[in-house]
């Protein structure tokens, strides 16, 4: 993976912050790559905005240090640091049209005249906005407001880019358009990235890896697909899209693993698991690695017989809530994903059918059980 | 609807119709005592038309206007008066903005805490207020004998009765009409602007210079034509705090009408006072109109 000579562009040493009695950030560690965009990913309040502003230098941490390559930002005012933001509302100064805008940084930097309207056409080519030079902020859409804060913030070539919930202030259609197009920009350019949003899909578009943040903490760390097939706790689990959680203890035979869970009455046997998940644990499965057919006949593992409680239609696919037969008294829903790859495919099925669930040995992830 | 657009007569009508009746009308009047003669009777000055055996005849002169511009004494007073009031206006933003300043970054319960005592001295009257003030100025005031006391001086200080009372005088009287502005300008200001300024790399020193000032601009003009305007034509602080020898356009004014009681002239005086005023207001709203993109 990470090859030992080439050196964190940004490394976040046992940072921790206090706001008088409250944790924002609790010890956080993190070493992010030359060149990457990293995501911390989060719900309101875990921290990851705290953490950015820190970057920044706009808080200061209550312990441990920032080092941007190689160099301690303990001591530096955010107008000292090689760290340019994007705001979640851009922040473009309303009194200034777009071109002094993205010239503001590198005036403070008293370059040459010649030099910033050179930087400044590059920066607006860069971003598509040069028929908008003369336009103050106000006169721009919120897209094209947007490019301009960007541009504003790659015009001085920091050695990291700061982004707060980028795309927080659009609407929905043109989000999924500018991830793409950003992500693009900002590895076209190069520059290491440091995003924070709570928005998954967000963090997964544009993110070469991901940390999950949960009170203050850093939960897990990884690419979006390490973190999405293998989540190595139950809140990264049920934090990245869904899945379904069911107890277990895990035994290990000679090739498989097998797994006594009350809640799937059927055998449950799981392949490449490593044996550190002797014991206490759960099955997680993803909805979209059921597989549903109507019926009541139960293959030899990994299946179990309910009753379909719910369907939405979703278009793309649909999900169903199926009410398993396992347990008496208590209804265990389990939600799987029926791709629409037929057309009207979840029309087969209809509320109080039987159905079988059954996925594969892959299929599961095993998580920890909470040390109590 | 054509019921609804006809009601909208009586939202409008209550603004225009008080500036009709308590500007217009005044204004009126004043006009046209200023074109009238002073004469010795009851009310002290002449018609400035006649209308006898339907028969109309007007006999109105702009010879006031012309007395104002033969005595140097009028040039004079205005003169002072515009520049007393603007070094006032000046001082008064200086004092003003720091603390509008601090006002809208403290946290909430002190920022209204504050506001509160900037406005709570306008409660006392204003007469009273200046008046005080020759108690802590005057050669055996307060400020003198501490001084003296403290061993600084030897002699009082002559502080009553010069320019200094004056500016002193409008400083602390207009105060809260320069910090009310500024600060409702400063306190909408977005932070993450001025984060915004530090992130991209400008000291603090340049970040007030080229975006909390620019952006508060609207409130500090305001401010100073809150101040600058009724400083002109000030009387009370002039008067008791002023010298003998002060000249401000208010206080010939009010010689004018109670001692020489002629008032066809003190009413040109104020004419002209409102139309030399009349001028930066005009190029205020043209800069403002432009700044919010209407076309006037």
């Amino acid at each position: 993976m990470s090859l030992p000579e080439v050196p964190y562009a940004v490394e976040v040493m046992n940072l921790s912050k206090h706001f008088d009695d409250a944790i924002a950030v609790d010890q956080v560690n993190l070493q992010i790559r030359q060149g990457e965009i990293f995501a911390l990913l989060g719900g309101s309040g875990c921290g990851k905005t705290t953490l950015l502003r820190m970057l920044a230098g706009f808080e200061q941490p209550s312990e441990g240090d920032i080092r941007i390559n190689g160099v301690s930002m303990a001591d530096s005012p955010p107008y000292q640091r090689p760290v340019n933001m994007m705001f979640q509302s851009y922040a473009l100064f309303p009194h200034m049209t777009v071109e002094q805008n993205i010239a503001f940084g590198l005036k403070q930097d008293k370059l040459p005249q010649a030099q910033i309207a050179e930087r400044v056409s590059e920066m607006l080519a860069l971003v598509q906005m040069t028929a908008f030079r003369r336009r103050k902020p106000a006169q721009l859409s919120g897209g094209q407001q947007q490019r301009i804060a960007l541009a504003r913030s790659l015009a001085k070539k920091p050695a990291l880019l700061l982004l707060d919930e980028p795309m927080g202030a659009l609407d929905k259609k043109l989000r999924m358009q500018m991830q793409l197009e950003l992500a693009h920009i900002i590895e076209g350019v190069g520059v290491t990235c440091v995003m924070v949003t709570h928005d998954q899909e967000e963090a997964m578009t544009m993110a070469d890896r991901i940390a999950i943040m949960d009170q203050g903490r850093i939960m897990q760390v990884g690419e979006p697909r390490e973190i999405y097939e293998y989540p190595n706790s139950k809140m990264t689990a049920e934090f990245i899209g869904s899945i379904n959680l069911f107890k277990a203890v895990a035994s290990f035979g000679s090739s498989s693993c097998e797994l006594i869970c009350n809640e799937l009455s059927n055998r449950v046997v799981a392949g490449n698991i490593g044996r550190e998940f002797e014991g206490d644990c759960y099955v997680a499965l993803r909805p979209e690695k059921i597989r549903l057919a109507a019926g009541a006949t139960l293959a030899k593992e990994n299946s179990i017989a309910g009753k379909v409680e719910d369907i939405a239609y979703l278009g793309s696919h649909n999900v169903i809530h199926v009410r398993l037969n396992s347990i008496e008294g208590q209804a265990k829903i389990v939600q799987v994903h029926v791709s629409n790859f037929v057309r009207h495919a979840a029309q087969t099925f209809e509320l109080e059918q039987p159905v079988v669930l059954s996925w594969d040995r892959d299929a599961i992830v095993l998580i920890k059980a909470d040390p109590l | 609807m054509k019921g609804f657009f006809a009601h909208r007569i009586w939202v409008i009508a209550p603004p225009y119709l008080w500036m009709l009746v308590f500007f217009a009308l005044p204004f009126g009047y004043i006009l046209k005592i200023s074109l009238a003669e002073s004469v010795i009777a009851m009310p002290p000055y002449s018609d400035i038309w006649s209308w006898t055996e339907g028969q109309f005849s007007w006999l109105g002169s702009l010879d006031n206007y012309r007395f104002l511009l033969e005595d140097d004494l009028y040039y004079l007073a205005y003169f002072n008066s515009v520049r007393l009031a603007a070094i006032a206006t000046l001082l008064c933003l200086f004092v003003a903005y720091p603390m509008a300043f601090a006002i809208a970054r403290m946290p909430e319960p002190y920022r209204s805490l504050c506001l509160l005592l900037v406005i709570l001295p306008s409660w006392t009257s204003f007469l009273i207020r200046i008046y005080a003030w020759i108690g802590l100025l005057k050669n055996n005031g307060l400020i003198n004998q501490m001084l003296l006391a403290v061993g600084l001086l030897d002699e009082p200080l002559l502080l009553l009765h010069s320019d200094f009372a004056i500016y002193l005088g409008i400083v602390y009287g207009y105060l809260p009409f320069m910090v009310l502005p500024i600060y409702t300008n400063l306190v909408k200001l977005d932070h993450s602007l001025i984060e915004a300024a530090y992130d991209l790399g400008a000291r603090p020193w340049k970040v007030f210079l080229t975006i909390i000032l620019p952006l508060s601009m609207g409130g500090v003009v305001a401010g100073c034509f809150l101040v600058f305007i009724p400083a002109v034509g000030e009387f009370i602080i002039p008067d008791l705090l002023g010298g003998p020898d002060t000249l401000m356009i208010g206080k010939v004014l009010w010689q004018e009408f109670f001692v020489n009681r002629d008032w066809p002239v003190a009413s040109a005086i104020a004419v002209v006072m409102l139309t030399f005023l009349l001028v930066p207001i005009y190029f205020y709203r043209r800069v403002e109109m432009k700044r919010l993109g209407v076309t006037p």
